[in-house]
């Protein structure tokens, strides 16, 4: 018994030493936050403040700083305005920019386009960049947050800034009652779906048994014509399949993030309902 | 020590447990199969028959929000499952492993006809008997604990991987089949014939459980590296490319071999109990030669796991360079000075057990003399180890820190430094293991003289070629060509390792022994370091498990699914380090039980008067 309460009282030892080295021996970094999908509002803003997002996108969300700092993973952009018109004019460029706003753009979203010499994937002889395309993957940008880091780049780099505040994507906004569900303390998941549909107003631009608008094609009949997953789909990623005679990008995306998943069901199962 | 009745009791133990634990896993598994539907229309979706219209079956990965997590009687969700999954894995590793060097041992015992081996090996198979049951009761709780606390990453996951559980749970049974034959037919199936097929159901027994962790790690490092699922997370229908991702092998290789070894240091410090409370002579001899043979094994899997390490750091730096980034810059570089702690520990508690154990031979003084600069290089190697590395992520950790570089220690913190120093370590634990065999031999060959030359040549010429090769490229090339000195290292070291071993089985051919070896001539202290091997082990093993599921930050599945649970930011370290201390300390308990009840089928009480005559 004694050598048992030893040994047990050897490796509670050990692990505590362990624990306390973790815990006091190297200094405690709070990991930052994951970032927030938050929406920027355009409407009134000032070219100044435009920039000033599009810096904390490049230190934040962006996470532009992970590789673009002093360690040499990526260059440095402080000089980048100068930067790319050589670029532009280096014969291994086969881009299609022919600015610096435009060379910037296609960096960020075509990262292979171009690769700074020395800073290609291994193996690849610099033909592909390591840099991820910042529209996609985790990083996800949407086209302002772009054009914001695109003025943020111009402006440190102390080139001129020449994008525009976009306009046309405030468009987006403007059902601001959407964005403001994002933003707002969680709510109780609504399980009727006519209350959802009011909320999310499909039915200003869906014909639904016969009340609504006209913007986007009649849902009257919708469960006999599509499948629960294609219903699904359709409401997440509104652009993955076009409903015949209609243009891609009426129908606003994003509502999956303001849906709870429970509510996507609820929806989904009224519409295949509807035959 | 078994009377033939005490030995039925305890048979009838196992059966019991057994029999418990199999019921428990079929309600899982008929709970988990039909009890999709329950979840939620979600998964039922998934079974809708195609549609015309429909271009793919399967449905893009949920979009949560934090109300999509339930929250149960204020339980922590991700401490639950977190401490479920690494009890879980601890068990596993143990049960996966032991019996890889079971069939080891008992080849060995078959080829040497020594029945010690035998023996052994049987005793080792009971051990992992109980801790089988445990395994899956685990398992049991990591499921339930998952569907009840993420039932909607549950339902995604398994909806790609449903086939492949469908085989996972045959596998279960093939292998708890294989196991249960194995182990009660161990004194049946003996001599000639019989013993081949035996030893046969052991390989069939390590396929079985291979093939197993095989596909549960494909569950994991899918949301690590997802594959055959598009940007939205479609599933395209190929449950292989799903299972095949990108880092399926990498951590498949290091898991298998950190396996192995972590066996064999639970083993190990079983004997080294065993030893410690033993009673005779006889039992003392035993128990050494056992823990001797497990902290063997434990060291041959030890000595390749660095070079696993480092390949699949650079595979996920391959996958992608954030994740890379994340893996080796950021906070998680702190981790990396844990870890270097850790393995440092390992091997400086493995050789030191050597080197006690030289004291079973009266040969052995003429070794002595140089452990004392073996000791100092190893802890040397481990120092420059540990030097941190670049400590970088976001801008507000670097002002935290004050600057990406160790102040004096940048240069040693460099890729080349740590591989020259993981070099250096193998290579003198391997000396020490050298002049463990040596200690009791006295070679007869004519020119011993020049083969020592030889070796005393072999192993100068490697470390200063490693030392050479670390220097040149970490500090007077580009940064491009800092990690080339990687290979013709590893490549070093193993020419050294394998030259010296043939080199030595020449030169002591037909030696002469000192003496026999003396079992059981071991102080008490070299078990302590078998304990400390194995916790470190255990702890390792748990911290390790943080970085892999750290590295993903606030993504289920990496890019495809996003991790909108309240828990959803990455904890500090010392908070991970308590929750794995917590999970430590409940593992032991439960290996302690497991062992009492190994023992307890031995026991047998005689109750005076109790039954009629
Ligand atoms: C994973 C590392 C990584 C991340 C994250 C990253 N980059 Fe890059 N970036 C690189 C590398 C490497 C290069 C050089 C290779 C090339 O030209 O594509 C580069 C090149 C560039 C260039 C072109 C530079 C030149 O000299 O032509 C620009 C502009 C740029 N990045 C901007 C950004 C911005 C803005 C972000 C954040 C939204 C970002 N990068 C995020 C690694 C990264
Ligand atoms: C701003 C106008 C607008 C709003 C608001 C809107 N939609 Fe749409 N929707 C469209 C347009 C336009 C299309 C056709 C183009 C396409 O398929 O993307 C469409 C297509 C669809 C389709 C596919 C129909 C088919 O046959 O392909 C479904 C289903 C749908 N919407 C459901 C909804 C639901 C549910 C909501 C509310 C949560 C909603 N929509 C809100 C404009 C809108
Ligand atoms: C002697 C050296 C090493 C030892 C003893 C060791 C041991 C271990 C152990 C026991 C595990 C847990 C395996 C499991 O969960 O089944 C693990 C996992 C891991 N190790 Fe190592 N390791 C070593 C070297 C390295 C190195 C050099 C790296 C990278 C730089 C590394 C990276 C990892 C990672 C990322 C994991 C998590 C993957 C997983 O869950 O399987 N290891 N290691």
């Amino acid at each position: 018994m004694r050598q048992f309460l030893s040994v047990i009282v050897f490796s509670l030892l050990t692990i505590g030493f362990f624990a306390g080295y973790s815990n006091f021996g190297i200094p405690q970094i709070e990991p930052a936050p994951p970032p927030k999908e938050e929406k920027l509002d355009l409407g009134s803003m000032t070219m100044d403040q435009f920039i000033a997002v599009g810096e904390k996108l490049f230190s934040g969300k962006g996470t532009c700083t992970l590789c673009h700092n002093n360690l040499g993973r990526a260059p440095l952009l402080d000089t980048i305005g100068e930067v790319a018109q050589q670029r532009l004019k280096d014969p291994r460029y086969k881009g299609e920019a022919t600015n610096i706003e435009e060379y910037l753009i296609e960096s960020l979203v075509k990262p292979s386009a171009f690769v700074v010499a020395g800073f290609g994937k291994k193996g690849t002889n610099d033909a592909e960049s390591p840099m991820p395309d910042v529209s996609g993957g985790s990083i996800r940008l949407d086209e302002a947050e772009i054009t914001a880091v695109v003025a943020y780049l111009q402006d440190s780099s102390g080139a001129e800034v020449t994008v525009e505040i976009p306009k046309d994507l405030g468009k987006k906004k403007e059902g601001g009652e959407e964005a403001d569900v994002a933003e707002a303390e969680p709510r109780e998941a609504i399980s009727d779906p006519e209350k959802l549909i009011a909320m999310f107003t499909c039915d200003a631009c869906h014909m639904i048994n016969g009340v609504g608008g006209e913007i986007g094609p009649d849902l009257s009949k919708i469960g006999a014509l599509r499948n629960r997953d294609y219903l699904r789909r359709s409401i997440l990623d509104p652009n993955a399949d076009i409903a015949e005679g209609f243009e891609p990008d009426q129908m606003p995306e994003g509502m999956g993030e303001q849906l709870y998943v429970s509510e996507l069901e609820v929806l989904v199962s009224f519409l295949a309902g509807l035959k | 020590m078994n009377g033939p009745r005490s030995r039925k009791t305890g048979r009838t133990v196992k059966t019991g447990l057994l029999l418990v634990t199999f019921g428990f896993v079929v309600a899982l598994v008929a709970f988990a199969l039909s009890g999709f539907d329950q979840l939620g229309a979600i998964a039922a979706e998934q079974e809708v028959a195609a549609d015309a219209a429909a271009a793919s079956p399967y449905g893009p990965a949920p979009k949560l929000t934090a109300a999509d997590y339930p929250s149960i009687a204020g339980i922590n969700s991700r401490v639950a499952v977190w401490i479920f999954a690494q009890l879980h894995l601890w068990f596993a590793a143990f049960v996966l492993a032991v019996p890889i060097f079971v069939f080891i041992i008992e080849a060995i015992g078959m080829r040497t006809r020594d029945k010690r081996y035998d023996d052994m090996a049987y005793e080792f198979i009971k051990v992992s008997i109980t801790a089988y049951s445990l395994t899956a009761v685990l398992g049991g709780a990591l499921l339930f604990s998952l569907i009840l606390f993420y039932p909607h990453l549950f339902t995604y996951l398994s909806t790609i991987f449903k086939e492949s559980m469908i085989y996972y749970a045959l596998l279960f049974f093939a292998e708890s089949a294989a196991l249960y034959i194995y182990y009660y037919g161990w004194h049946w199936l003996q001599g000639g014939f019989k013993k081949w097929v035996h030893l046969t159901l052991g390989l069939v027994l390590n396929a079985v459980g291979t093939t197993l962790m095989l596909l549960a790690n494909s569950w994991l490092t899918f949301m690590m590296s997802p594959a055959g699922v598009d940007a939205a997370g479609v599933f395209s229908g190929d449950a292989w490319a799903a299972i095949h991702n990108f880092l399926w092998n990498p951590i498949n290789i290091h898991r298998f071999v950190a396996n192995i070894a972590y066996g064999g240091s639970i083993v190990g410090a079983y004997a080294a109990f065993k030893f410690l409370t033993a009673t005779t002579k006889q039992e003392r001899a035993h128990y050494d030669w056992m823990g001797y043979n497990a902290n063997f094994i434990a060291i041959c899997a030890l000595l390749p796991l660095p070079f696993a390490g480092y390949y699949l750091a650079a595979e996920i730096y391959a996958y992608s360079q954030q994740m890379g980034i994340t893996l080796m810059g950021g906070i998680f570089a702190w981790l990396f000075i844990i870890q270097a702690v850790l393995i440092g520990t390992l091997f400086l508690s493995a050789n030191y057990y050597l080197w006690c154990g030289m004291g079973r031979s009266d040969g052995a003084k003429r070794y002595t003399k140089y452990i004392k600069y073996i000791a100092i290089v190893l802890v040397g190697a481990f120092l420059v180890w540990f030097t941190p590395h670049t400590l970088v992520l976001t801008n507000e950790e670097l002002k935290a820190l004050g600057g990406p570089y160790h102040k004096y220690l940048g240069p040693l913190g460099i890729m080349p430094a740590k591989n020259t120093a993981v070099n250096v370590m193998i290579i003198f634990t391997a000396l020490s293991f050298m002049f463990y065999r040596r200690a009791n031999k006295i070679a007869t060959v004519s020119w011993v003289n020049a083969g020592n030359a030889i070796q005393v040549a072999l192993y100068t010429a490697g470390i200063a070629n490693i030392l050479f090769l670390g220097i040149y490229h970490g500090y007077f090339t580009n940064t491009v060509y800092k990690v080339a000195a990687s290979i013709p290292q590893v490549l070093t070291t193993l020419i050294v390792i394998v030259g010296s071993i043939t080199l030595d089985s020449f030169i002591y051919r037909g030696g002469k022994q000192v003496g026999p070896l003396h079992w059981g001539r071991i102080p008490g202290r070299a078990q302590y370091a078998l304990f400390l091997l194995a916790v470190s082990f255990t702890w390792l093993m748990g911290l390790m498990g943080y970085i892999r599921s750290g590295i993903r930050q606030h993504w289920h599945v990496v890019d495809i699914m996003r991790d909108a649970s309240p828990d959803a930011f990455t904890p500090t370290l010392g908070y991970a380090a308590n929750v794995v201390s917590v999970a430590a300390i409940i593992f032991m308990a439960m290996v302690i039980f497991v062992f009492w009840i190994a023992q307890v089928s031995g026991n047998k009480t005689l109750p005076a008067g109790y039954w009629k005559e």
